[in-house]
C-alpha cells in the first residue's frame, strides 16, 4: 500500500450527504482520441531520449513565467459514507485530462496501485487484477458504471478492469466491504469505474490529444478525444493506443514476455429528451493483443471487449420517488491464451474462453424528513464458457480437447435499499441486498466432465444471497468516528463452482471447482477515526472480517495431475473460518499552501482457523510523498516500500518477500496559447534502479527498474 | 397475400403431417430389413440358403465382434426363423489349427435374426487364414456351410484384445467390448476367456478386471472415480466405469485378478512403471 500525493486523496473526515456528492462527481468532460500507428521502435526510442531532454529543458526555463488555473480538484472533497476511496482518473475542469495524476496517461492499473485501499495482483505488466482488503476477483464486485461484466479467462488473465482505459474514464469508486453491495454481492468490497461523460454542460466542440512514452519498457501511448455537449445533446468519443515491449527490471535485467498492445475506443451520447428526463448510451471496444505474462506459462493473443448500455433517467418518479435511473447493458469478452511465442513447453496448447453478460438496474431515491432513501432492484444473466485443446508432440495422436468452464449460466436478481438517516451530529445508514442466484451448468459435455468428479452432481442450483449493514459517522469534540457492522455472502465463483482442471502456476497445482460448496459469509466490523484541521488531517483506521466457510483450494491426493509438471490437483473448499484485518494510518500535512506532504502506513494479517497463513497478504507497507503544486508547475517526490513478507504459506506458492523501498519524482508544467492549453509531464519512477519484487507479483517476477516517462497533453477549446 | 398465406399453411401442416407418417413408418422399414444399419460381412451360398453375416463394423476385426445372422431360404425367397445354430471360427495357421472364444448363437427380438459375437486373437495373413463354419438346423434337418473370412486388425490399430499366459500358467484371452467413449463417466465392459485347449474357450466369470486409464500424451495423467471391472452373469460381461477426463488418446492399464485376488497378469502404473502389460488403448 503506497500513496501518492499528487493525485487527489481525498479524506472521509467531514460528514456529508451522499446524495449531494454522487451528483458532484457526475460531471466530466467529453472527449476522443485520435491513435496514430507506432513508428519504427528503435529510432522512437533514440527520439525519445532527445525529446524528453529538450522538454526537460524547455521546462525548466519556463517555470518561472506561465499563468494558469490550479490543477487541483476534489482536494477538499468529502467522501460519502459508504466510499472508502475515489480515485479521480481524469479531471471534469479541464480538457487536458489526467493532470491529477503522478503519471498521466498510464495504464489503470497504475492509477488503481497508486490508491491506498487497492493493491494489484501482478502477472506481468498488463492486466493486473485489483485487490481490496486482501481480497481479490471473486471476492469484491468490479463494475463499471454499474455494469457487471466478468472476465473470460480461467487463469485471472484478465480482470474487468483490463477492458477500460484512463480515457474514458472519470473516477474509481472504492467501497469497503459490504458498503460496496449495492453495486452486487461482495465480501471485500466494490469498485465501480465511473466513465466520463459530458453531461450536457455547455462546452461545445472540445478536442484534445495527448502522446506519452517510456523509457523502461520502450512504451509509446497516443489518445485523443473529440467531444461535443450542449444542453439538449452531447456525445463523447475517445481512442487511446498502447504499445510496450518487454520492461527491464532493476539492474537493467529484461524481463521477456512482458510486451503489450492495446487500444480502447468508446463513445457516449445523450439527448435530453425533457427537462428531467435523459437518454443515454455508452459503447466501449477495447482489444489487446500480443499480451505477454511472464509470470505464466501461457501469453494472450487476443483479450476483447464489447460493453454497451442504455440508460433512462428522470428526475421525478411516482410518490415521493425521485432520480430514477434505469440501465440496460450487454457486454461480450472473448479471450485466446496462447503459447505460440514461448520456446519450451511441455505440450502445446489453445485455451479460449468467452464471457457474456446481459444485466440491468433500475433505481429511485426518496427523501424524507431526515431520511435518503435509495432502492434498487438490479439482475444479470451471465455465460462463462472457456476451453481448452491439447496438441500432442505425436502428430499422429488425436488432440485432446476438454471445457474447463462448461458453459456455466448464472442468473442473479437482486433487490437493494439503503437508507441513510441524520441524526443530530451523525448519520446513521442501514442498507440491506437480498439476491437469488441461479447456476445452470449449460453444456452436456461439461457438465458430463464434472460428474466425473460430482456423480450426484446437478445441472442447476439456487443460491440465496444476503448481506446487512449498519455503518455510523459522527463528529466529536476533536474528532470524527466513523464505525459499522455487516454482514453478507457471496456465491461460488464459475472457477470456484465449476472449474475443470485449472491450472493455477502460483501454486503449481490443477484446480477443480466444487459445485456443493457452502456460500462463503463474512461479518464484518469496521472503525475509522480522523482528526481534521487546516493544515493537517490525521486517519487511523482498521477493519476485521470473520469469514466463514471461506473458500480456496485444498490438495486432493487422490486426483491425478492434468497439467504436465504440475505438483497436484487440488478441489475447492469451505475453511471453518479465516480471519482477516487491515490497519492504516495516513497523515497529510500541508507545509505551505503549494506544499504538501503526505504518509501512510498500514498492516495486514490473514489466517485461516488453524492459524495458518492465507495467501496474497500484504506485509507491512508504507509510503511517503512530497507534492508541490502552483498554479502551473507540480513536483512530486514519492517513496514507497514494504516491510519483509514474514506470514506467507507456501502451501498456496508463497515465498519470503524482501522488503524494498523506491523513489519516483514527476515534474508537470502547464503552458498555454490563447485558448488552448499544452500540458507536459515527467518523471522517473524506480530512481535508483532497485531490483525488487512485492508480495503481489506472481511467481516474483520482479518489478520494472529505473523507468523515465513523458507525457504531452495539448486541448483546443 | 391470402394464397401465400394459405400455401404456406399448407406447405407448415404437411411438413407437420410427412414428419409424424415418417415416424409410424419407421418400424414397419425395420420389419423388413431389421439389420439395414449394419454392414454385411459374408453372405454364403449352400444347401439351397443364403446365411448372411452382419456387423455393425465394417469388416471382422481382431477383438471382439457381435455378429448377426440370417438365413435366407432360396426356393421361398424368405428369412428363416427359428432355426438353431452353432458355429465354429478356425485359425489355419502354417503348422496348426485353432479356433477363438465364442459365444453361443441366440435369438433377437426379431424371429429371423440370430445374434453371437467372436473374439477373433489374430489376424489373418497371406499364408494363415480364418474360416468360419455354421452348423444349423431348420425342420430337424441339420445343415452346414464353412466360408473364409477375413480378420483384419482394427482400422485405428488400437488395442482392444490380449491373448497371454497368465502367472497361473494358463492361456486367457481378454478383450473390451466396443464403446463410444465420451468425455464423462462411460459404462465399460469386457470379456474373458480361459483356453483350454486349441478348440475350446470357456468364459471366466469370477475373476476381476482393475483398470487405470491413462494418459501418456498427458504426463500419465489418470482420472478420478473409474469402477473396477466384476461379472454380471445377466449381460454375461464383465462391468465397470471408465472415466474419462479429455478426448485424446488413453491408454486402459488393467491388472487382471482370479477370485483369490491374486493378479494373473498386469502391473501397477506408478512414478517408475509408466504402464502394464496389459491394456487396452481409446482414441476419440
Amino acid at each position: 500500500m503506497y500513496y501518492y500525493l499528487c493525485y487527489v486523496k481525498i479524506s472521509s473526515s467531514v460528514i456529508v450527504y451522499p446524495t449531494k456528492l454522487l451528483d458532484q462527481f457526475n460531471y466530466n468532460q467529453m472527449k476522443t482520441k485520435i491513435s496514430w500507428s507506432h513508428l519504427n521502435m528503435r529510432t522512437q526510442k533514440k527520439s525519445f531520449l532527445y525529446f524528453s531532454m529538450i522538454l526537460f529543458c524547455a521546462l525548466f526555463s519556463t517555470i518561472s513565467n506561465a499563468q494558469e488555473q490550479k490543477v487541483e480538484i476534489l482536494q477538499d472533497s468529502i467522501l460519502p459514507i459508504n466510499l472508502e476511496e475515489v480515485i479521480v482518473i481524469s479531471s471534469y475542469k479541464n480538457a487536458l485530462e489526467h493532470k491529477s495524476h503522478h503519471k498521466p496517461l498510464s495504464t489503470l492499473d497504475e492509477y488503481l496501485e497508486s490508491s491506498q485501499k487497492v493493491n494489484m495482483i501482478k502477472r506481468g505488466a498488463y492486466a493486473w487484477e485489483p485487490v481490496l482488503n486482501d481480497m481479490s476477483s471473486e471476492r469484491i464486485s468490479v463494475t463499471i458504471d454499474g455494469m457487471r461484466i466478468f472476465g473470460a479467462c480461467t487463469d485471472k488473465m484478465d480482470p474487468v478492469t483490463s477492458y477500460v482505459d484512463v480515457s474514458n474514464l472519470s473516477e474509481a469508486y472504492i467501497s469497503s466491504g459490504q458498503q460496496g453491495a449495492e453495486k452486487g454481492a461482495t465480501i471485500g468490497g466494490a469498485l465501480d469505474l465511473r466513465l466520463e461523460k459530458s453531461n450536457f454542460k455547455p462546452t461545445g466542440l472540445v478536442g484534445a490529444f495527448e502522446t506519452g512514452g517510456e523509457s523502461g519498457n520502450n512504451a509509446h501511448i497516443f489518445g485523443g478525444e473529440l467531444n461535443y455537449s450542449d444542453e439538449t445533446f452531447y456525445i463523447d468519443t475517445d481512442i487511446i493506443y498502447r504499445k510496450a515491449e518487454n520492461y527491464a527490471a532493476g539492474d537493467g535485467v529484461e524481463v521477456p514476455f512482458s510486451q503489450f498492445e492495446k487500444y480502447n475506443i468508446s463513445a457516449n451520447a445523450g439527448y435530453r429528451v425533457s427537462d428531467d428526463r435523459k437518454l443515454s448510451a455508452t459503447f466501449i471496444f477495447d482489444e489487446a493483443r500480443d499480451v505477454g505474462y511472464p509470470a505464466l506459462p501461457m501469453d494472450v493473443s487476443l483479450a476483447q471487449a464489447f460493453i454497451g448500455s442504455v440508460s433512462w433517467f428522470q428526475n421525478s418518479f411516482f410518490g415521493n420517488f425521485e432520480k430514477w435511473k434505469t440501465k440496460i447493458y450487454a457486454n461480450k469478452v472473448t479471450h485466446a491464451m496462447d503459447d505460440s511465442k514461448r520456446p519450451d513447453v511441455p505440450i502445446r496448447m489453445d485455451m479460449p474462453g468467452w464471457s457474456e453478460t446481459y444485466g440491468y438496474f433500475s433505481q429511485a431515491k426518496m427523501k424524507l424528513n431526515n431520511h435518503d432513501f435509495l432502492v434498487k432492484i438490479d439482475g444479470f444473466y451471465n455465460c462463462s464458457l472457456a476451453e481448452m485443446t491439447m496438441y500432442p508432440a505425436d502428430p499422429n495422436e488425436r488432440e485432446m480437447f476438454m471445457l474447463t468452464w462448461p458453459d456455466v449460466r448464472t442468473l442473479n436478481t437482486g433487490f437493494y435499499a439503503e437508507d441513510v438517516i441524520k441524526i443530530n451530529e451523525g448519520i446513521l445508514k442501514l442498507s440491506t441486498r437480498l439476491a437469488v442466484q441461479n447456476f445452470n451448468v449449460a453444456d452436456e459435455f461439461g457438465f458430463n466432465s464434472l460428474r466425473i468428479i460430482y456423480p450426484e452432481m446437478q445441472q442447476r442450483q439456487t443460491r440465496f444471497l444476503k448481506s446487512i449493514s449498519t455503518k455510523y459517522q459522527t463528529k466529536m469534540e476533536l474528532f470524527n468516528f466513523t464505525g459499522g457492522l455487516s454482514y453478507g455472502d457471496r456465491a461460488p465463483s464459475v472457477s470456484e463452482g465449476f472449474g475443470f482442471y485449472l491450472f493455477n502456476s502460483f501454486d503449481n497445482h490443477d484446480y477443480i471447482g466444487n459445485p456443493d460448496m457452502e456460500n462463503e459469509k463474512a461479518l464484518e466490523g469496521n472503525a475509522k477515526l480522523s482528526i481534521t484541521k487546516e493544515k493537517f488531517n490525521i486517519n487511523l483506521e482498521g477493519n476485521y472480517f470473520y469469514i466463514t466457510d471461506y473458500i480456496i483450494g485444498e490438495i486432493d491426493s487422490e486426483l491425478s495431475v492434468m497439467t504436465i509438471g504440475a505438483d497436484g490437483v487440488k478441489v475447492y473448499k469451505n475453511l471453518e473460518s479465516a480471519d482477516l484485518y487491515n490497519v492504516s494510518l495516513d497523515t497529510e500535512y500541508k507545509i505551505l499552501p503549494e506544499l504538501k506532504w503526505s504518509g501512510v502506513i498500514s498492516y495486514h494479517r490473514g489466517t485461516d482457523q488453524d492459524g495458518r497463513n492465507l495467501p496474497f497478504i500484504s506485509p507491512v507497507a508504507y509510503g511517503s510523498n512530497l507534492q508541490y503544486n502552483n498554479k502551473t508547475f507540480s513536483g512530486d517526490l514519492t517513496m514507497r516500500g514494504a516491510g519483509q513478507q514474514k506470514n506467507f504459506n507456501p502451501e498456496f506458492g508463497e515465498d519470503e518477500t524482501d522488503a524494498y523501498t523506491v523513489f519516483s519524482l514527476t515534474l508537470g508544467k502547464q503552458f498555454s496559447f490563447s485558448d488552448d492549453n499544452l500540458y507536459v509531464k515527467l518523471g522517473v519512477e524506480n530512481i535508483f534502479d532497485q531490483f525488487y519484487s512485492t508480495y503481489t507479483d506472481w511467481k516474483n517476477i520482479p518489478r520494472m527498474g529505473r523507468n523515465f516517462f513523458a507525457t504531452v497533453s495539448y486541448a483546443i477549446n | 397475400m391470402k394464397t401465400i398465406k394459405f400455401l404456406f399453411a399448407t406447405f407448415l401442416f404437411s411438413s407437420i403431417f410427412i414428419s409424424c407418417t415418417d415416424d409410424t413408418d419407421d418400424p414397419i422399414i425395420i420389419e423388413e430389413n431389421p439389420l439395414a444399419e449394419f454392414n454385411i460381412l459374408t453372405s454364403s451360398k449352400a444347401n439351397g440358403h443364403i446365411v448372411e453375416v452382419y456387423s455393425e463394423q465394417q469388416q471382422y476385426t481382431i477383438g471382439y465382434n457381435e455378429l448377426f445372422l440370417r438365413i435366407k431360404d432360396e426356393s421361398t425367397d424368405s428369412y428363416v426363423s427359428n432355426a438353431e445354430i452353432s458355429w465354429m471360427p478356425v485359425m489355419h495357421m502354417t503348422e496348426m489349427m485353432h479356433s477363438c472364444p465364442k459365444s453361443s448363437i441366440g435369438k433377437t427380438d426379431n424371429a429371423s435374426v440370430y445374434k453371437g459375437f467372436t473374439v477373433f486373437q489374430m489376424p489373418g495373413n497371406t499364408d494363415e487364414y480364418w474360416d468360419l463354419t455354421l452348423e444349423y438346423t431348420i425342420a430337424d434337418q441339420e445343415y452346414t456351410v464353412t466360408e473364409r473370412i477375413e480378420v483384419n486388425s482394427p482400422m485405428d490399430g488400437k488395442k482392444r484384445v490380449n491373448s497371454f499366459i497368465g502367472s497361473d500358467d494358463s492361456r486367457y484371452i481378454l478383450a473390451m467390448l466396443p464403446i463410444v467413449p465420451e468425455v464423462a463417466v462411460n459404462d465399460f465392459s469386457a470379456v474373458v476367456f480361459k483356453m483350454e485347449n486349441m478348440m475350446s474357450f470357456p468364459a471366466v466369470t469370477d475373476y476381476k478386471i482393475a483398470i487405470d486409464p491413462r494418459m501418456p500424451s498427458m504426463g500419465n495423467h489418470s482420472s478420478p472415480n473409474n469402477e473396477d471391472l466384476t461379472y454380471d452373469s445377466v449381460s454375461g460381461f464383465y462391468q465397470g466405469k471408465l472415466s474419462l477426463t479429455m478426448t485424446g488418446y488413453w491408454k486402459i492399464n488393467l491388472k487382471l485378478m482370479n477370485a483369490a485376488d491374486e493378479i494373473l497378469k498386469g502391473e501397477e502404473v506408478t512414478e517408475e512403471n509408466e504402464a502394464s502389460s496389459l491394456f487396452f488403448e481409446l482414441e476419440f
